[in-house]
């Protein structure tokens, strides 16, 4: 892949530099990264014909190699970032990077130590806990039309959040990572890893934001594995400035009997491609997944979900709220797959759009592909302006027309907010929510 | 300056259709009148075009608040300037709680950049809330959702307690509750009577007119007021029934 002058693009020289800069990792993983950079160079970016892409805008994937991938001289970090990160109130352990650089590190308290939890920026278990990262890092496929994405965030990923609860222990409070862009025409690879082995339990918050206003590029992984009898609360928060191009894929993985919780609330980003896949393998498993987003002005927020039923007596129950404003758009994409021997499966996927201005669209795409023949499915789809007369019952009350909007919407966000463990940062996000009504 | 809420010759269409027929009534504060008449006669689209719904055109006529025309105000200015409608289908508003709701009312009457004091309002709300017999949790939970027909209407008489209107008119408050309910819902509002309030309950039936004793009772038929009288006019209207209001009517046109 060199030009005809001879010298690599600049991507290619980015990531030369990447894996240079890498000199004490393990061989594996300088392997892994070269690889993952080969199959994303040598893959077609997505086309109008891809299904995976219907309705998205591609044009801005086109340019995400003019966005600087080079990490090889980023900015000291010279700030304590703490007072950014008081959006939540994780009182067990945090990590905050800033351009995939930890700028802060919470310690994990001793006694989760002693029981053999594992909380380390991902450099750091890259050196530490190999063959767990070998067993558990990208393991998990991008199937929702984003592989080539997962491939990029594959050979650039430097940091990010291991967590490992081994079994048998129970974490009430949750931890919380804070992923922070700053950089003009930065890139960043949020990597978030949990593990939760059999009978544990945890929750984790993670927020992503920018500081400053200047335009970047997040490719973000979450993967969650939530063993026998496990329960996994995750929250994530995105409210990058309104110049970024952000991925995020998601993927969980529910065994026999567990329980996984996963709750996205999307504020920010130019674009915003999310792909969520909620994996039920074991019988008797829960995953419950919502998100909410609020879109502005020329705002995208696309976002591919599936659910798979590979196991019997399990649910799964995923909502998707939008409200929409200015001349914004939203995808939702959703399909249930229940396969032959995934028996008494109870699977629900709603979608639930308001329009707040009647040239912003809504574009919904549910679906369902059973093979089981005794199951409980549904899935549906609705796009709606705010009800009048629920208005005039307000104006009646003395509430102004701009006041009783933004209540209602506040009001048909609370199903997702009030679901997020950690109360400050629910708190943070009502007020991120209200402040996009007020800038 | 009058002290009346005072409806001159009001004429109000739904679409093409007149449903308010040259409509005249004044009600001096510190009174309470009721207005009985038989479905679709007009009297919640009398409610509705005194708190200006969009749906509800007025053609001619006016309506003056202690002497105010209120006719171009918009909705939620009418309220602030202090009339209140009880709802006789009261909204719900999923995800926004009670205390939220009032909360936002009562801030839309503060001057700008100034808050509510919250210990002050929620000690209002309370002491409000248990005359009304409403359970505390209620606060939290979302307006009208999943509520009964009588926590319904026990919440509009609370939010009507909380905002202090100087005027107020009440669609049909009894429809939905039962006899408990409807002795709570009328304590509270003849709690409310005094000299600062004048109110207009409209009812289909005489029952509410036990607990709400009225000063004045009007008979609204087709449009407008046939026949008006004390409480004892309530009473005459339900041992003859409304075939009695039609007949008088008719004779008289």
């Amino acid at each position: 892949m060199e030009t005809e002058t001879g010298l690599a693009n600049p991507i290619e020289q980015a990531f030369q530099n990447h894996i240079d800069g890498l000199d004490t990792a393990p061989a594996w993983w300088t392997e892994f990264k070269r690889q993952s950079f080969e199959v994303y160079a040598n893959m077609p970016m997505p086309t109008r014909r891809d299904e995976h892409w219907r309705f998205s805008d591609r044009s801005r994937l086109e340019t995400i190699e003019g966005f600087s991938f080079d990490d090889s001289h980023s900015a000291t970090i010279s700030h304590k970032y703490s007072e950014w990160s008081n959006i939540a109130s994780s009182e067990t352990a945090a990590l905050t990077f800033v351009d995939d650089q930890l700028a802060e590190a919470s310690p994990l308290p001793e006694d989760f130590l002693q029981a053999g939890v594992i909380w380390l920026p991902l450099a750091e278990a890259i050196q530490s806990h190999g063959d767990l990262l070998k067993d558990y890092f990208m393991k998990q496929a991008a199937d929702l039309g984003s592989e080539k994405f997962a491939q990029l965030h594959a050979a650039f990923v430097k940091s990010g959040a291991l967590l490992y609860i081994p079994k048998g222990v129970e974490i009430e409070n949750p931890f919380a990572v804070f992923n922070w862009s700053s950089l003009s025409n930065g890139t960043i690879f949020p990597h978030t890893l949990v593990i939760a082995e059999e009978n544990s339990k945890a929750s984790l918050v993670e927020f992503h934001g920018s500081i400053g206003e200047n335009p970047a590029l997040s490719c973000g992984v979450t993967h969650l594995f939530a063993g026998v009898g496990s329960k996994i609360d995750y929250t994530l928060v995105q409210n990058f400035n309104e110049q970024t191009l952000g991925f995020q894929i998601n993927s969980n993985v529910a065994g026999r009997d567990s329980q996984i919780d996963m709750h996205s609330v999307i504020l920010g980003c130019q674009q915003y491609r999310s792909e969520t896949h909620g994996q039920v393998k074991g019988a008797r498993a829960h995953v419950d997944m919502r998100s909410m987003a609020l879109t502005e002005a020329n705002q995208e927020i696309d976002q591919r979900t599936l659910q798979t039923h590979a196991a019997p007596n399990a649910t799964s129950n995923l909502l998707f709220k939008n409200a929409l404003m200015g001349e914004s758009k939203t995808i939702f994409s959703g399909l249930i797959k229940v396969d032959d021997k995934a028996q008494q499966t109870d699977a629900y996927q709603t979608n639930r759009n308001l329009l707040l201005n009647r040239t912003a669209e809504a574009n919904s795409l549910p679906g369902l592909e059973i093979e089981a023949n005794d199951v409980k499915c549904s899935h549906g789809a609705t796009t709606s302006e705010i009800d009048e007369e629920e208005i005039f019952y307000m104006l009646a009350r003395g509430i102004p027309k701009p006041v009783a909007q933004e209540l209602v919407v506040y009001g048909f966000f609370e199903e997702v907010l009030d679901r997020i463990v950690d109360d400050t940062l629910a708190e943070s996000a009502r007020q991120m929510i209200r402040s996009k009504f007020h800038h | 300056m009058s002290q009346s809420l005072e409806i001159t010759n009001l004429n109000v269409n739904i679409g093409d259709k007149r449903i308010i027929k040259d409509f005249n009534l004044t009600i001096p504060k510190g009174e309470v009148h009721a207005i009985m008449g038989p479905n679709g006669t007009g009297k919640s689209t009398l409610a509705k075009a005194l708190a200006g719904h969009p749906d509800y055109e007025i053609t001619s006529g006016e309506v003056l608040m202690d002497g105010e025309s209120i006719l171009d105000l918009e909705v939620d200015e009418r309220s602030r300037a202090g009339l209140f409608l009880a709802f006789q289908y009261p909204m719900e508003i999923p995800g926004v709680t009670i205390a939220n709701f009032i909360r936002a009312a009562k801030n839309a009457r503060l001057p700008d950049g100034e808050d509510l004091n919250a210990p002050a309002y929620y000690k209002e709300l309370y002491e409000k809330m248990d005359a009304l017999k409403i359970d505390r949790k209620f606060t939290s939970r979302s307006v009208n959702e999943g509520f009964s027909g009588g926590e319904k209407k026990r919440c509009e008489i609370l939010q009507m307690a909380m905002l202090e209107p100087k005027y107020a008119v009440l669609d049909e408050t009894d429809s939905g509750l039962d006899i408990d309910a409807l002795k709570i819902v009328s304590e509270g509002v003849n709690a409310l009577r005094g000299g600062n309030l004048g109110a207009l309950v409209i009812t289909h039936y005489q029952r509410l007119l036990n607990y709400i004793i009225p000063d004045q009772v009007h008979v609204m038929y087709d449009g407008r007021i046939v026949k008006s009288g004390d409480k004892s006019l309530a009473e005459e209207l339900e041992r003859k029934g409304y075939d009695w209001i039609k007949e008088i009517t008719e004779t008289a046109a």
